[in-house]
């Protein structure tokens, strides 16, 4: 299954270049989903432009700048399955079921974000484009 | 990660802090320092108790008797070990005398019994003594009953060493529950081992991410404002990754204890330990 999906996917790295859905994603909603750590979960793991989330990821790379440094396509196929672009990523898979265990009934058949949703999230993403403010000295 | 990363604790520094004690390490060897910060575990220097990551407030709690709750819980226990029980009116200090004559047991548990062939923890082998040697019903595992009994004897073993079963067949047990630790799932597909060896040390919100040894169960949580035992911990966790826990007392949770307890051998039984 997972071949199958990789076999669909363009050349490994480059990028889903076709929107998921017809409406173009919304930045604001996006940055809602990212800067809000129990939706998006993704401060969990990165830091980004969100000064009132105090408790921010160390795991992953910062979101700053990640618009100026990934393509929109990159992006998207990063949020859809980043085990895509590197099969031992820790990144959850947000738009794809394949290869997932014992997932929890309450759970069962969807995955973490909608297609539209991961379209607002590439959206914000890609506003991205000023590289981290440094961290001041305490 | 619901759950168990939603509260705020207080003492958390905002930012990847590596534990103290490794910290203390890397004043003599950088390249020890690197190799424990990329996550060797079970590398006997890198291994921490979740204790010395925690705020001195709770370590104090922890250390006095008069304010950890857990005595509370080996209190009881002591009611109970003295009370006759079940068809046959007979009390656990009958057969095995004072509480102190179980020194050392925890410490080795899990552990194999012959009988039903199956590894068993320590709770399981307390309603085994119930049904085999007092006629009695098996308590409901996470019952106050079976939590009291169970924290009375673990505190017996508090400053030993853990020392995993030699029984053979806990090897197989133990190769199933480090097969399992290092099964990614959930929807959110994380295995046990991401957090907690490749990502101890670092950060999900205000949580600091253990090392995972089970030196501490059972165990009083601030968040459960009761005692637990580890099933509850580890359900806990896999729930945070959305997957569908394992059944309380299941062989599955027997093998992760005894892959865990493996890996944590040498260290310190604190139970009954305070966490966040
Ligand atoms: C469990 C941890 C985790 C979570 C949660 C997570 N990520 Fe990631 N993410 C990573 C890691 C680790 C990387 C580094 C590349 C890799 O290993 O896949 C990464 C890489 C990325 C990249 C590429 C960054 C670059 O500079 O190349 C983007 C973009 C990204 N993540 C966005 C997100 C967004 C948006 C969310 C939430 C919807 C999110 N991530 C949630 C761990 C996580
Ligand atoms: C009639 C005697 C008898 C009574 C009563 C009894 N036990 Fe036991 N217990 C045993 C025997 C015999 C064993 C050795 C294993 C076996 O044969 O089941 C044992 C083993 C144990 C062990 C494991 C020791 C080890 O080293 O692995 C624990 C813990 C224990 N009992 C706790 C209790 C508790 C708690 C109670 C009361 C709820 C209790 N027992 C009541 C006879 C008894
Ligand atoms: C997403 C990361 C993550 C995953 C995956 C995860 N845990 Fe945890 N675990 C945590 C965090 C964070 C804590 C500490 C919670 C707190 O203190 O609030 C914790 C606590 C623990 C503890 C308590 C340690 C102590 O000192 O009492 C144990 C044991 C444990 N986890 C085992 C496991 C096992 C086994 C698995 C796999 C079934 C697992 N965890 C999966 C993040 C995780």
């Amino acid at each position: 299954m997972l071949a199958a999906a990789l076999a669909a996917a363009p050349a490994l790295g480059q990028g889903l270049e076709e929107p998921l859905t017809a409406v173009p994603g919304d930045p604001v909603a996006g940055a809602a989903i990212v800067g809000e750590p129990t939706r998006g979960l993704c401060l969990l793991c990165h830091a980004g432009p969100f000064p009132d989330v105090p408790f921010q990821g160390t795991l992953a790379p910062p979101l700053d700048g990640v618009g100026a440094r990934l393509s929109v396509p990159e992006l998207r196929l990063r949020i859809v399955d980043s085990r895509q672009v590197n099969s031992a990523s820790i990144m959850p898979p947000y738009h794809s079921l394949v290869g997932l265990t014992r997932v929890g009934e309450r759970w069962q058949g969807d995955t973490i974000l909608s297609a539209q949703e991961v379209e607002d999230v590439v959206a914000f993403l890609a506003t991205l484009t000023d590289p981290p403010i440094p961290e001041e000295t305490e | 990660m619901a759950g168990q990363v939603e509260r705020a604790e207080g003492g958390a520094a905002p930012r990847l802090r590596p534990p103290r004690d490794i910290c203390r390490k890397a004043r003599w060897s950088g390249a020890v320092v690197a190799a424990v910060l990329a996550g060797a575990a079970g590398a006997q220097d890198g291994r921490v108790s979740t204790y010395e990551q925690m705020a001195p407030e709770l370590r104090a709690m922890q250390d006095d008797d008069f304010s950890n709750p857990g005595l509370l819980w080996a209190q009881t226990g002591e009611e109970l070990w003295a009370e006759p029980s079940g068809a046959d009116e007979v009390a656990c200090a009958e057969c095995h005398g004072a509480a102190e004559e179980m020194a050392g047991v925890a410490a080795h548990y899990p552990d194999w019994d012959e009988e039903s062939g199956q590894a068993v923890d320590l709770a399981a082998r307390i309603n085994l003594c119930r049904q085999r040697h007092q006629g009695a019903e098996p308590l409901e595992r996470g019952s106050e009953a079976l939590l009291a009994l169970t924290t009375l004897v673990a505190l017996q073993s508090r400053g030993q060493p853990i020392a995993p079963s030699e029984a053979p067949q806990m090897e197989a047990v133990r190769g199933q529950g480090e097969a399992l630790y290092s099964t990614r799932m959930g929807q959110l597909n994380l295995a046990c081992a991401t957090c907690h060896d490749d990502l101890a040390g670092g950060r999900l919100l205000a949580a600091e991410i253990p090392q995972a040894h089970p030196t501490g169960y059972p165990q009083y949580r601030l968040e459960w404002q009761e005692m637990g035992d580890l099933d509850r911990r580890l359900r806990n966790c896999m729930v945070g990754v959305r997957a569908e826990p394992f059944a309380a007392g299941s062989q599955e949770f027997v093998a992760l204890e005894a892959y865990l307890k493996a890996r944590a051998v040498g260290m310190e039984m604190e139970a009954p330990a305070i966490r966040p």
